[in-house]
């Protein structure tokens, strides 16, 4: 019966949510990230306190720049859709293409990080607005950077899921696990949206 | 007729429960014998609110009696099955309609005291004028209390000066942690924080007495050690105090040759914290009036012995954790002898807390106090020579037009 | 001699077994001595607390001292005794009440429990390295970011790592409830203790969060040179009042919800009744929640909010005793027309009502944003919280524990002890705690180390303190009747208080796959229908047939050492960058056992029905 699980053909066109185990992963993550939504809100709030408490250094509207920004920005919302399309192939029960889309949002990923920490390096290098700059500061860095290391996180996961299941196919077992990891992809790429919106945009208007 | 009797016995009841009330603790100190306009609104307040719930409670209090009386297992009804109730609308409806009644009872005073109790506007009088403000800066650090009366020129610390019947305003910040100021005979407590906002708030006192304030926002290890006193004098006397105590002469010669030589053992170990006259230090409490106060340190017994001793030790076990102890000041017996003499020699007005216990009363509006005011606000006083009290400045010329 | 050397061999394998499981049940053990564990040590701290407060101008501790103990008083009983010993119950109890075998997340559960234990002890390391925290359970900053010595920063972190527990166990109940529950128990069938146990996992999954961040701020702070809170630096210190009230207030009611649960189990069991408006309970339970999440500036009446903010918080937090309201009357008409048993558990039921009514009261009277201007950090506040948590929560656990003793232990804990255990601590209680309302009313704030003579607080402080010790004398008898118990009370049956529910359906303690066959289930109460139908005892839902159950794991364990290794990094790097180096191992060792966890595949193994049918019915012994 055990095996049944770890067997890659005959998938139903659900294979996340087919057994009582996918089926409670999937909301027990939906709840995890509504959890993190609150974590979120309580940054963001934090963030918004804070944003005019820049003492000396470099206000909001003259620091950050839209340029790279909107770059990053999609960059990451496109990596939320290779990693559909990567769903999209699960379902259907493909593993090469599943795994070729997932590589493709690895990358664009990773590109999304690299970026980051050229901006944060970038601020601090230039600006001096480094995390013990100002309460502003502070916030910020502890804002953007929870967003970073949740990319970072979800980055290892997919590498990790990608590594152990290169040669196994889809089935009852991993499909979870895939769908999943991509939600919290979309997670963190709806985060971004509100970062860029909240941060960014706010902060260069006024 | 039969609703005007049971209002009626309505009061009476609480009338009875706030007798029962106001014995409990001390006229300086509880918040159950109220000496001013704030603390007994709150009271009222809080009569209203017993007595809805004790309603609430002998409710709940008969039904629970008669069911552990009345259906308690009985011998002989191993057996016996009692009818298993769903539930009952009507019931389930009552007891969500009385509580909402209940509350709303209680929600129009909550409201209007939430308001009035940190209303700072102008008091308006029998004429219709809006009467002339007095504002005090209060500054709370670990673990004493500061006041700067605003426009007055006069400065002391851990014994604030009001006069009776007529309300003083507050504005009030912290230095370090946060404060909370309470003087519950007189008014509800109000957080004193470092950043973000400046709370203000007023107090009143209906007669004359030395009420007690206390630390009620958990500050460190002396939080507990950390009370002050308002002293409520008539508002003749509070007007005699506020000019003795903004002519104060810091280098004055006091009577005695112990505090003369004292005089200049504080002018070489102490001045660098602690200011004598209106001075803007306040790394320390001001010493203006130490003569006169009640407790030292706010809590120790006024005796020489512990002043002396509170100064050999920097208060280290007196009051632990306090910023005295980082003082660098090491004095001889005889020092510490003749400064604990000047200090206790310090007593720049006739006005004392004595003055609030002589049931002697002299009237006066105070208007005095602000014409001195005007003239002063040119020159620019002590107060408005700190960058923090702007705000407050501003306050003060708006009670002034 | 070789008698002894089975009964070693026998410990050891015993002790593995509950370092590795994963069943609900044994997690509940454990749940149930890590947090007893905390509770006696919690209760220490108060008697030094009372003792110090026994007479005007104490000298029994001193002031750091003093600080020390009211801030783990609090810490340790909200976060490391409450929490978890209703999470004990939650564990032991719901799973059976709905029908299920085991929980959603077995893995996650046991890893909850790890965490909660390795934070609990990373704080209480505290007390042997340069002291414990000394800024209130509320650390509230800027005091908490000016502290000296390590002390707080054990709070943050060890808090950090305890959260992370709950969050998972929270996470784990909502899976539970939601997909688990055995045929025919719809939500509406559910009993209360379920309901309450899946509204407060509602509360933990949305609370906690907002803990985790403030924690991580004051975190950076201290250790990583961050401003959030520094006032020179043009921080907020307001910032984390709210972060920790928007936790804090919900945090209240994720401990008393569980508590009207177990009395809504225990009230009808003993008057021989249905609940009461079963329905109006569960919307009542809803409510309150859904309002807890609305009140939390209540407890910051006095920061200077203003008084439109002030106003708005107090009518909603008043507006909460109308959901109490309707459980307390909804409770009195269950016992209306019963027959009442007065056994220990019903005790602690009928001593929790007037308790806890008092404390609604007074809550109501605190939610008056006026008045609490007199009241706030007070000693009224004090009375107020121990009214409701000592007064709901703890009278809660303890009538729980008893009530569902024998499905842990398989005994009853004896009942006369009980009965003495529950008038000691009742009286006691009250003795504590009333005569605080007017202390506080009387001019006495929190907190505070000692209080002058002269004020007209001696007396009642001293009947204060006598009071603890009557508590005291009480846990000490529950203590000594739990070792008693073990040694001379006969097994129990599987149904030894007649009850209702499903738990009741299985032996005591029930076999590690809990249901032969999952039972189904024909409406509320299932037990007690069937009972009344004369069947005695639950159909089956399914035929005989294999059983899939989780393996045994040591991950959780190791996962949860992992992370207590690098939070002592993460607490020391500031005095010697050394220390990062045990950090970077703490997080490679739970990194690299969730990677495990997550690489290896671990499907779970079958109970054959073969195996299954030797085993007698299994049901109702």
């Amino acid at each position: 019966m055990a095996d049944e699980l770890l067997k890659s053909t005959n998938l139903p066109h659900d294979p996340e949510r087919a057994t009582l185990e996918g089926k409670n992963k999937f909301l027990g993550f939906w709840f995890f990230l509504g959890g993190e939504t609150v974590l979120f809100a309580s940054l963001f709030g934090t963030y918004l306190a804070l944003k005019n408490s820049h003492l000396d250094g470099v206000p909001a509207s003259e620091l950050f720049g839209l340029g790279l920004v909107f770059i990053m920005t999609m960059i990451l919302l496109t990596s939320s859709l290779t990693s559909v399309y990567a769903m999209y192939h699960m379902k259907n029960n493909a593993p090469k293409k599943m795994m070729l889309w997932l590589g493709i949002t690895v990358l664009l990923g990773l590109s999304f990080l690299g970026l980051e920490i050229y901006e944060f390096n970038h601020y601090v290098n230039d600006y001096g607005h480094g995390f013990t700059t100002s309460a502003f500061s502070s916030a910020f860095y502890a804002l953007v950077g929870f967003h970073g290391a949740h990319v970072a996180f979800g980055l290892g996961w997919f590498i990790l899921l990608m590594v152990r299941n290169w040669k196994r196919g889809i089935n009852l077992y991993n499909a979870p696990k895939f769908y999943i990891a991509s939600l919290y992809w979309h997670f963190i790429d709806v985060v971004w949206v509100f970062i860029f919106t909240v941060v960014y945009l706010m902060g260069v208007v006024g | 007729m039969k609703g005007l009797t049971s209002k009626f016995k309505a009061v009476g009841a609480l009338m009875i429960l706030a007798l029962i009330l106001s014995g409990c603790g001390e006229e300086f100190l509880s918040a159950l014998r109220p000496q001013g306009q704030g603390a007994s609104d709150i009271l009222s307040l809080m009569i209203l609110s017993i007595a809805v719930m004790m309603f609430v409670f002998v409710v709940v209090m008969v039904i629970y009696v008669f069911v552990i009386l009345k259906f308690r297992k009985k011998k002989g009804q191993e057996d016996f099955i009692p009818e298993q109730v769903e539930g009952s609308h009507t019931l389930e409806t009552l007891w969500t309609v009385v509580p909402i009644i209940l509350i709303l009872i209680l929600a129009v005073p909550t409201v209007q005291y939430t308001f009035s109790l940190v209303d700072t506007s102008p008091q308006v009088n029998a004429e219709g004028e809006e009467e002339d403000q007095i504002w005090v800066n209060v500054t709370g650090k670990q673990y004493w209390w500061h006041f700067e009366y605003e426009g007055m020129d006069v400065t002391t610390s851990q014994e604030i000066y009001i006069p009776t019947d007529r309300r003083v305003y507050l504005s009030l910040h912290s230095e370090d942690v946060i404060h909370s100021f309470w003087v519950p005979t007189l008014q509800g407590k109000i957080d004193v924080n470092p950043t973000g906002n400046r709370n203000e708030i007023w107090i009143d006192a209906d007669k004359e007495g030395v009420y007690w304030g206390k630390c009620a926002e958990f500050c460190g290890p002396s939080h507990s050690l950390m009370d002050f006193k308002v002293v409520a004098v008539s508002p003749g006397e509070f007007e005699q105090w506020v000019k003795d105590m903004r002519n104060i002469d810091p280098e004055e010669t006091p009577e005695s040759e112990v505090a003369t030589a004292g005089q200049e053992v504080f002018a070489n170990n102490c001045m660098s914290c602690h200011a004598n006259g209106t001075s803007p230090n306040k790394i320390g409490p001001n010493v203006s009036n130490f003569g006169d106060r009640e407790r030292i340190a706010g809590v120790l017994e006024y005796n020489k012995e512990n002043l002396m001793e509170w100064i050999e030790t920097k208060g280290e076990e007196m009051k632990p954790g306090n910023m005295m102890t980082t003082a660098a000041y090491d004095l001889s017996d005889e020092e510490l002898d003749q400064v604990a003499e000047y200090l206790m020699s310090l007593s720049p007005s006739e006005i004392t807390p004595e003055n609030a216990e002589d049931n002697e009363y002299i009237e006066s509006d105070l208007s005095d106090l602000f014409i001195d005011q005007e003239e002063n606000e040119d020159e620019g006083s002590e107060g408005e020579s700190e960058g923090d009290s702007e705000g407050e400045s501003e306050e003060d010329s708006d009670s002034n037009q | 001699m070789s008698a002894t050397a089975t009964k070693k061999a026998g410990f050891g394998s015993v002790l593995w077994d509950y370092l590795t499981t994963v069943d609900h049940k044994k997690i509940a053990i454990l749940y149930l001595i890590g947090g007893f564990f905390f509770f006696i040590l919690g209760g220490l701290e108060a008697m030094l607390v009372r003792i110090q407060l026994i007479q005007p101008d104490n000298n029994f501790v001193s002031a750091q001292f003093y600080n020390e103990l009211i801030t783990m008083h609090g810490t340790t009983m909200i976060f490391l005794a409450a929490m978890p010993l209703l999470l004990a119950l939650m564990n032991i109890a719901m799973p059976l009440q709905i029908g299920a075998r085991d929980v959603a997340f077995p893995f996650v559960n046991a890893l909850g429990f790890w965490l909660f234990l390795i934070g609990g002890i990373v704080l209480n390391i505290s007390w042997f390295t340069g002291g414990a925290p000394d800024a209130g359970w509320t650390a509230y900053t800027p005091l908490s970011i000016f502290s000296e010595g390590h002390g707080l920063d054990y709070y943050s972190i060890g808090l950090q790592i305890a959260g992370f527990g709950t969050l998972m166990g929270g996470i784990n109940f909502l899976v539970t409830v939601i997909t688990m529950r055995a045929p025919g128990m719809t939500m509406m069938r559910m009993p209360l203790f379920s309901w309450t146990t899946f509204i407060a996992s509602v509360l933990i999954l949305f609370a906690f969060p907002a803990l985790t961040v403030g924690l991580f701020l004051l975190t950076f702070d201290r250790l990583f040179g961050a401003n959030f809170f520094d006032p020179s630096m043009g921080g907020n210190v307001v910032i984390w009042e709210h972060l920790f009230w928007i936790f804090g207030h919900p945090e209240v009611y994720i401990l008393i919800l569980p508590a009207f649960g177990v009395f809504s189990e225990v009230i009808p069991t003993f008057s021989k009744k249905r609940l009461f408006g079963y329905s109006s309970m569960v919307f009542a339970t809803v409510l309150i929640a859904f309002l807890g999440f609305m009140v939390w500036a209540h407890h910051m009446f006095t920061v200077g909010l203003g008084p439109i903010a002030n106003s708005i918080f107090a009518i909603a937090t008043m507006a909460i005793a109308v959901p109490t309201g309707i459980k307390i009357f909804n409770w009195l008409f269950t016992m209306w027309g019963g027959t009442l048993r007065f056994t220990s558990p019903m005790l602690f039921a009928l001593g929790f009502i007037p308790s806890f009514t008092i404390g609604g009261m007074t809550g109501v009277m605190l939610g008056a944003a006026a008045a609490d201007f007199q009241y706030h950090d007070t000693y009224f506040v004090i009375a107020h919280f121990h009214y409701v948590i000592v007064g709901g929560t703890v009278f809660g656990i303890f009538a729980g524990l008893i009530y569902w003793w024998p499905k842990m232990f398989g005994k009853v804990l004896n009942e006369k002890m009980n009965h003495w255990f529950f008038w000691l601590f009742f009286i006691g209680f009250h003795l504590t705690f009333f005569l605080q309302h007017f202390l506080g009313l009387m001019g006495m704030p929190r907190r505070y180390w000692v209080f002058l003579e002269g004020q007209g607080l001696d007396l009642f402080n001293f009947i204060s303190t006598i009071g603890a010790f009557f508590m005291a004398a009480g846990t000490i008898l529950f203590m000594y009747n739990i070792v008693w118990t073990a040694m001379k009370e006969p097994k129990a049956s599987g149904d030894p208080w007649d009850g209702r529910t499903l738990e009741w359906a299985v032996s005591s303690p029930p076999p590690h796959y809990n249901f032969k066959q999952l039972p189904l289930v024909r409406g509320l109460d299932p037990l007690w229908i069937e009972k009344t139908e004369g069947n005695g005892k639950m159909q089956p839902a399914e035929p005989l047939g294999d059983i899939h159950m989780p393996n045994n794991t040591i991950i959780p364990l190791i996962m949860s050492i992992g992370l207590g290794i690098a939070g002592m990094g993460i607490i020391y790097q500031v005095d010697n960058p050394m220390w990062w180096i045990v950090a970077v191992i703490g997080f490679i060792i739970f990194f690299g056992s969730m990677a495990v966890r997550s690489l290896k595949d671990d499907l779970g193994h079958h109970i054959h029905k073969e195996d299954l049918e030797k085993e007698g019915d299994g049901s109702n012994g």
